[in-house]
């Protein structure tokens, strides 16, 4: 079985945003980039169903400048065997998915697995995008992923409840929660993960869709309205005359 | 030209995510100088569908093939792309739920259109382009995004826009056929699984969220979370501490990590207010905090707080709401 994992590279979470002055651009000043954490369920999850089958391959593949690779490095120490890195700013989710979908064809890969949405852009696209271009299923976003041959069942999340769907290779997953235990690097993998192929490719395909022609941060809240414990009831009449949410 | 709204139903009823949706859809077909046009997914009710006049829609196309009630990913995609052909939709109009957002990240590869997800505000349509501002960096900030191309696709976020009602209107219910065959629900689920949802209230979808951090101590201490988001009529939800130690399910887990929600009222029990937190949260009209440490940093982020022990605050908070109602 052949895994394609998708990772993005995305500000680390605990990161404040701001934008450059004209607000064209994210200020990367200073800030850490780390694996998207939903694509974290994706990476462990090839790991774990390649050691489960005692044979396969997981390959991670990033749309993305040399400026990604020390996270490339960190997927190929939790346990992936050769990565790609598609060398082009990472447009939108079209563009990025053109690449996905070039790679995963020519790799002939089975699984395609990547996060449910890049916690920078939040697109939830990519999944799709990717299925469609190749004319195969998506089931997005899975919350549970299991193998058997040929044969994948999923648990793919409704508003409200899951669906069971049961598909067979080649296949899109995007995926999240609870899959699985996303694994961190040991030692032993950081020392191996230095002389791991990684291939550097060009950029395919046709010009991004959308483009952003700027960013805003939210309204600041105007401070904190107080209420003493002891006469907790007044809250309910506030958010009633004053705030009108109740 | 026209706008083609996705509504998706549920047990005849039209989800509140769709009414905004179709509402929005209106919205744009009114900026655009023409109609809108709904297609129906899920297990839809014709009475009910016409009463999406009261949106703004004109017409709606039904295709009462029974397969149709749960989601098909392949099913829908073709279903909704044969609508927009026959309706020359330029732009399509769908919610960012978990089926909008499967099927219109398939629709643009096959429709060649632009698609914007998570979307919170109507688009601006001066000079020439055609602009929509998303929600970016998980709740932290926004995009305002150029779609270019003859069409559009556009998933609007829940409770980010208000449905109108415009009582009376109705709209016209016709029968559309996309030719669906056996292939076309290959990926048809084996199986659907519905969780119990408290009070029959989707998080996703209320005005009203009462959420539980680890200063609830433990899940015998739920009660008190559901005993208020009953007598409000809101949905609980938790931090992610809390579903990651299955206290609670991890379709209740809110955040960066979870899901993303703007009700109108959210009612924080017992949680600091992390960055990852609020990040699926700021964006709820109005933020309630009860935390005993004067020090939490959701107080920063909150309307109103009360500094105070949850086991005390809640129940007094309940009986006054019961006192109210
Ligand atoms: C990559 C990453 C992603 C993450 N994503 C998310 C996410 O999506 N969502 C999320 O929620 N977290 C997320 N987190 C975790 C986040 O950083 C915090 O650890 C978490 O939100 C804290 O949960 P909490 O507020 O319930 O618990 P704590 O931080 O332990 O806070 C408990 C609070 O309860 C108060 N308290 C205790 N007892 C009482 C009492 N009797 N009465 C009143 N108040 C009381 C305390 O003062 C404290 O403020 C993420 C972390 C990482 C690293």
């Amino acid at each position: 079985m052949k895994f394609l994992v998708c990772i993005s590279n995305v500000p680390d979470t605990t990161t404040k945003i701001a934008f450059t002055p004209d607000n064209k651009e994210f200020n990367k000043a200073g800030v850490q980039f780390v694996i998207n954490p939903w694509d974290e369920y994706a990476l462990t999850r090839a790991i774990e169903l390649k050691e489960a089958a005692g044979s396969g391959t997981v390959t991670v593949l990033n749309v993305g400048e040399a400026d990604t690779e020390p996270n490339i490095r960190k997927a190929l120490a939790i346990g992936a065997d050769d990565a790609i890195r598609v060398n082009a700013v990472p447009q939108d989710a079209y563009f990025v998915a053109e690449q996905i979908a070039a790679i995963a064809k020519d790799g002939a890969y089975d699984v395609i697995l990547m996060g449910k949405e890049s916690i920078d852009y939040n697109g939830f696209q990519v999944h799709g995008m990717v299925g469609e271009m190749l004319g195969i299923p998506t089931v997005a976003p899975a919350m549970k992923l299991d193998m058997s041959g040929n044969t994948a069942t999923l648990e793919r999340e409704i508003e409200g409840g899951k669906e069971i769907v049961t598909v067979n290779t080649p296949f899109v997953a995007s995926c999240q929660q609870p899959m699985c235990e996303p694994r961190i690097p040991n030692m032993r993998g950081i020392m191996t993960a230095r002389t791991k192929p990684l291939k550097v490719v060009p950029a395919v395909g046709e010009p991004a869709r959308t483009t952003v022609a700027e960013f805003a941060l939210p309204p600041k809240k105007q401070g904190v309205k107080l209420i003493p414990a002891e006469t907790a009831g007044d809250l309910i009449k506030l958010l009633r005359n004053e705030a009108k949410v109740i | 030209m026209s706008v083609l709204v996705v509504v998706e139903c549920a047990d005849g009823e039209v989800k509140k995510s769709s009414l905004e949706v179709a509402s929005y859809g209106a919205q744009v077909a009114a900026q655009l100088g023409t109609t809108a046009t709904a297609i129906a997914v899920g297990e839809a009710n014709e009475a009910n569908l016409a009463k999406l006049g009261e949106q703004g829609i004109t017409k709606v196309l039904y295709d009462a093939e029974p397969r149709l009630k749960d989601f098909v990913n392949n099913a829908y995609t073709k279903l909704i792309a044969t609508a927009a052909e026959q309706e020359q939709a330029k732009i399509i109009v769908l919610a960012n739920s978990n089926i909008g957002a499967a099927v219109g990240s398939r629709l643009s590869v096959r429709l060649k259109a632009s698609l914007a997800t998570n979307v919170v505000e109507l688009p601006k349509t001066d000079n020439g382009q055609f602009l929509v501002r998303r929600g970016a960096f998980s709740g932290k900030a926004f995009s305002d995004v150029v779609l270019s191309g003859d069409r559009k696709i556009i998933a609007v976020k829940k409770n980010s826009t208000e449905a109108r009602h415009d009582a009376g209107k109705t709209a016209e219910v016709t029968g559309f056929s996309a030719q669906l065959s056996d292939a076309d629900f290959a990926d048809a689920p084996t199986q659907v699984v519905m969780q119990d949802q408290a009070g029959g209230i989707l998080l996703p979808e209320a005005e009203r969220v009462v959420s539980g951090g680890r200063g609830m101590k433990g899940p015998e201490n739920w009660g008190l979370i559901e005993d208020l988001a009953k007598a409000l009529g809101a949905a609980t939800a938790c931090s992610k501490p809390v579903s990651d130690v299955d206290w609670r399910p991890h379709h209740e887990h809110v955040g960066q990590t979870g899901i993303t929600i703007s009700p109108n009222l959210y009612i924080a029990c017992g949680i600091s207010g992390a960055i990852q937190h609020l990040a699926g949260v700021n964006s709820s009209k109005v933020i309630v905090v009860i935390n005993k440490d004067p020090e939490a940093p959701f107080f920063k982020a909150a309307d109103y707080g009360i500094v105070g022990d949850v086991f005390d605050v809640l129940p007094k908070l309940t009986a006054a709401v019961k006192e109210l109602n």
